[in-house]
């Protein structure tokens, strides 16, 4: 039994199947990756699961509880963090407050009004967030205005920020688009150490099969909506079914 | 029944004048992005220009009729507008009597300037800035505007009369088979309804069967696209601007008659407007229009008395109460689209 | 101090003597100088300048920190000053408990308002509030007039019951409001040489509690909580991929300011016992709006400032009149005088709206950021000048 559990999940949109019959287990402490063609329906599967789109049939378990019908934060709180195609971060505000802030989610919940102490006076939050942005070479940019750093900066403290919440699940949305090939190395070394540090369970959606090859233990290929293949890389290199409707097609494009 | 298409009668006027600037509303804000808050201001210098040429063609000189006598026995000072001494009296007369349809010729290229003028010296320059500073900068714009139109003109509402072949009623009542006089509706409002109807067709048509049109609709629905395949967008909003003007402008002209100037009247309208414009839906031509009477004969509904002795008050809120409604049961207003205005 | 930083101390401290000494920096000129119409230190005047800080400091907390642009906070004004004056002509003249009812149900009011209005964003939002607001006004016009005596608006007569206090003084006229028996509108008049200074209780005690409002509002723009609002005005989809839920938290924002708006609404009531509602007209509520964005909005003292500069400016420039203008300009050549005097009476006199919207056009063309950013940026010109001294001495670090 997987820590990540889909069964049966299908989803329309209006007269197109965008996923049909998706099946798919993740299990705890590996990096499982989900590849496929533009239009496979990726994105659709993983906004099923973090709540911001409900599937019309099957189920989706997170350690043995259903995500169904739970809000993005409370589904977030219950251990999973998504990090984003293009960095979502808090722009108007420094390093330092982007870093507290999910340092106060894991701590407080989903909503607390905590409006008589300073966040100067909050030192436990204060240590966490100063150890994650030593941890993740953040620190040097503390005062900084997130919205005003580079692009490789912006998508590293996104991730400290979902680290800071220990999540057991981590989903990353084809971390590397757009990027440059040494900033695409970059973030290969950054996510391959933070596996090595912790345990966490990865899912990884990816367009660049540099990233997924690297990375992932196992490999979920989706296309037109349907799983086709699932299995470790080195079988997924070769396998004559993933090479016509995947690597065919992106050879055709 | 005939309470019912007496309602929806006297619904159609107002609800004219709120589709129509609400109307030049959507214009801006979906060619320019922009939310203009001086928009009812651009109404308001409409029925303004109603009023100044009516003062223009009734400047009279004034002369000795050595022929008549007052009631002191002086000969009597008799005014007579120049358009008189100039045409003669009988079609000097008839140009005064018919001001108000003429100012709709007189505020055209005025409407027109004024909105190059707005667009080129203010609100060019906050196309890339938040929405909450265009609603700021161009709400500050509205007020000195009316502010000054208040310094020229005094704070009492003008009377701005329609042409006498249009002051009476026409008996619906009788045309229908219903008894006659219980449907009686002015003249001057059945021809409001009609210039409303012509405007918002032509607007329409103007979009929908000419290339500039198209380039409009086109940069509508997605400016960067448009503006990368070589088309200089920019100049098209500015005459789109000037169109939004001139139609706000006219709404302002033929609305005079109905009710008298004054100079907070644009503020009045705009409040409603912009409840129509997001009531329609932000960005959404047929959107706004369609809100615009639904509103506007909600609201003459809302004042029968029978409904009032139910619902005491409702006719002071229906409005909002209708907005309410619409914007917590379709999230984007009756034809809005996604995403748009949300941040 | 107090749970501050030296920084939000000294601006706490720099408030409070302003407060304080108000009467005399408000009052510079003597009582028969040509200048004496630039005063402002008279009771009425001053007690207007503080609540409408302290309308303007609530406003700033949904606005400034969440970015929820409300254009019908005037509806809680109004709601408390009804409020306030019910509680006189049911309870006492006593303010205490007419402020603290009058916080309660404008409180209550926002938590229901501000439920169904965050429901949407944007300009949705605005729209919702200036909908809930315009309501509320019509209402107060018409159906309501039982509670709120129509278009006359609600005030104090001799057969109210004012159960622990008394319906009519000894001499049979309407008792004043007091705090325990300390008359607000009593006022002491200390004079010195060619000037007068006016010591009003009602004043002093809007001032007191204008300190506690600002000091509250500066806990919370430092707490966590004010934090958070600030990640809602930048981020949403971030917050909720946090884990964190916006919705309480924009609502606390919204009553939180609702209640400073009631207890504006209190004070008002309190100098002066009527309440109408005009109170609660949108233009009442785009006031508050301009007051803050002109001050800064965002910032803690911007609000304070842009209420004050708004109101002392209404009141100085809607005094200047024709033979003022004459009298200033009379040494200029005549044709000269009379055309600065044709251009000068447009800003003047009921023309102070005109001024009020170039100025407001102006600032949010060029100072974005309001007065305090003009300050800063003066500030930072005159820092660079001493950088610029000492940079062959030492090597300076920039300032933060």
């Amino acid at each position: 039994m997987g820590i990540l559990e889909v069964k049966n999940v299908g989803k329309r949109f209006g007269g197109l199947q965008a996923l049909g019959d998706v099946n798919l287990s993740v299990a705890e402490n590996s990096v499982h990756a989900i590849i496929g063609p533009n239009g496979a329906g990726k994105s659709t599967l993983l906004n099923c699961l973090v709540g911001k789109l409900i599937p019309d049939t099957g189920s989706v378990m997170f350690d043995g509880q259903s995500v169904l019908g739970r809000t993005p934060y409370e589904i977030n709180q219950m251990g999973i963090s998504r990090v984003f195609q293009t960095p979502e971060i808090f722009g108007d505000l420094t390093v330092m407050e982007n870093m507290m802030i999910p340092c106060f989610a894991r701590r407080d919940g989903a909503f607390k009004l905590n409006g008589i102490k300073s966040v100067e006076s909050e030192t436990e939050i204060r240590d966490r967030a100063e150890a994650m942005m030593e941890d993740m070479n953040l620190a040097e940019k503390r005062h900084m205005h997130a919205a005003s750093m580079s692009r490789g900066d912006k998508r590293r403290l996104e991730i400290a920020m979902c680290l800071a919440q220990e999540p057991r699940l981590l989903l990353l949305d084809e971390p590397t688009a757009g990027m440059a090939r040494a900033d695409t190395n970059n973030t290969i070394d950054l996510l391959k150490e933070i596996k090595q540090k912790r345990d966490i369970t990865i899912v990884i959606i990816e367009h660049d099969m540099h990233v997924v090859f690297s990375l992932a233990e196992r490999i979920t290929v989706l296309a037109q909506g349907t799983p086709l293949v699932e299995d470790v890389p080195e079988k997924i290199k070769g396998h004559p079914k993933v090479r016509e409707a995947y690597l065919g097609e992106t050879a055709a494009a | 029944m005939d309470a019912i298409i007496l309602q929806i009668l006297n619904g159609l006027d107002k609800g004219s004048a709120y589709a129509l600037i609400a109307l030049g509303l959507t214009l801006i804000f979906g060619t320019l992005g922009v939310v203009n808050f001086a928009h009812g201001a651009l109404f308001m210098i409409g029925a303004f220009c109603a009023v100044t040429l009516n003062k223009l063609l009734n400047l009279s000189v004034e002369t000795v009729d050595p022929t008549r006598t007052d009631f002191l026995g002086n000969p009597l000072k008799v005014k007579t507008p120049y358009v008189e001494n100039w045409f003669g009296p009988e079609f000097g007369h008839a140009i005064i009597d018919w001001s108000v349809p003429l100012a709709i010729l007189f505020s055209i290229p005025i409407m027109i300037a004024i909105g190059f003028i707005m667009e080129r010296g203010l609100i060019k320059h906050f196309y890339r800035r938040p929405h909450a500073d265009q609603i700021l900068v161009t709400f500050g714009l509205a007020i000195v505007l009316q502010e000054l139109i208040k310094h020229y003109y005094g704070a009492n509402p003008i009377q701005t009369p329609a042409p006498d072949a249009f002051r009476g009623s026409f008996d619906f009542g009788a045309m229908l088979g219903f008894d006659p006089n219980t449907i009686i509706y002015p003249y001057w409002r059945m021809i409001y309804f009609a210039f409303a109807a012509v405007i918002i067709g032509g607007v329409f048509a103007f979009l929908q069967f000419t290339t500039f049109g198209m380039v409009v609709r086109a940069g509508m629905a997605d400016r960067e696209t448009v503006g990368l395949l070589g088309i200089n967008i920019d100049k098209r909003f500015t005459i789109m601007f000037g169109l939004a003007a001139a139609v706000a402008g006219l709404a302002g002209v033929m609305y005079a008659p109905i009710n008298s100037p004054n100079y907070h009247m644009g503020m009045d309208f705009l409040v409603l407007s912009f409840v129509v414009v997001v009531v329609g839906g932000m960005g959404s031509l047929p959107g706004a229009v369609l809100a615009g009477f639904l509103l506007g004969i909600l609201e003459s509904f809302a004042s029968m008395n029978e409904i009032k002795s139910i619902l005491p008050g409702i006719d002071q809120i229906i409005i909002y109460v209708a907005a309410i409604i619409i914007l917590l049961t379709r999230p984007r207003g009756l034809m809005g689209r996604k995403g748009v205005m949300e941040d | 101090m107090l749970g501050l930083n030296k920084k939000d101390a000294t601006l706490l401290g720099v408030v409070a003597v302003l407060v304080i000494f108000a009467p005399f920096i408000l009052n510079p000129f003597p009582q028969d100088s040509a200048m004496a119409q630039f005063n402002a230190g008279y009771p009425d005047l001053m007690q207007r300048f503080v609540i409408f800080g302290i309308f303007a400091i609530g406003f700033n907390i949904l606005f400034g920190l969440t970015g929820y642009l409300s254009f019908g906070h005037a509806a809680f004004l109004g709601v408390g000053s009804y409020s306030a004056v019910w509680m006189f002509k049911l309870l006492s003249m006593n303010v205490i408990p007419a402020i603290l009812l009058a916080m309660v149900v404008s409180g209550l009011f926002a938590l229901l308002i501000g439920f169904i209005s965050l429901r949407r964003t944007g300009i949705y939002f605005s729209i919702l509030t200036l909908a809930f607001a315009e309501m509320s006004f019509r209402l107060a016009y018409s159906v309501l007039t039982p509670i709120t005596n129509g278009e006359t608006g609600l005030q104090l007569t001799l057969e109210d019951p004012r159960i622990l206090g008394q319906t009519a003084t000894e001499t049979g006229g309407i008792p004043v409001t007091s705090l325990f028996g300390m008359e607000m509108r009593e006022t002491a008049t200390m004079y010195f040489g060619g000037w007068s200074f006016q010591f009003n209780n009602g004043y002093y005690m809007c001032g007191v509690i204008l300190l506690l409002a600002f000091y509250i509002s500066i806990r919370i723009f430092r707490s966590p909580f004010g934090m958070m609002l600030r990640a809602v005005k930048s981020n949403q989809q971030r917050m909720n991929y946090t884990g964190l839920n916006t919705r309480p938290y924009t609502l606390a924002a919204f009553v939180i300011s609702g209640m400073y708006a009631g207890l504006a609404g209190g004070l008002m009531a309190s100098m002066d016992p009527l309440a109408g509602a005009e109170r609660m007209q949108w233009t009442a509520s785009g006031e508050v709006v301009l007051m803050t964005i002109l001050g800064g909005a965002g910032t803690l003292i911007g609000p304070v400032l842009g209420a004050g500069f708004i109101k002392y400016f209404e009141n100085i420039f809607s005094k200047i009149n024709e033979s003022v203008l004459h009298s200033w300009f009379h040494a200029l050549p005549d044709g000269l005088e009379n055309a600065l005097i044709w251009i000068a009476e447009h800003f003047v006199g009921s023309g102070w709206h005109l001024t009020l919207g170039l100025l407001f056009m102006l600032v949010v063309t060029f100072l974005p950021g309001g007065l305090v950013e003009g300050g800063q940026r003066i500030g930072r010109l005159f820092s660079r000048k001493k950088q610029a001294d000492k940079k062959t001495a030492t090597q300076s670090t920039p300032a933060e």
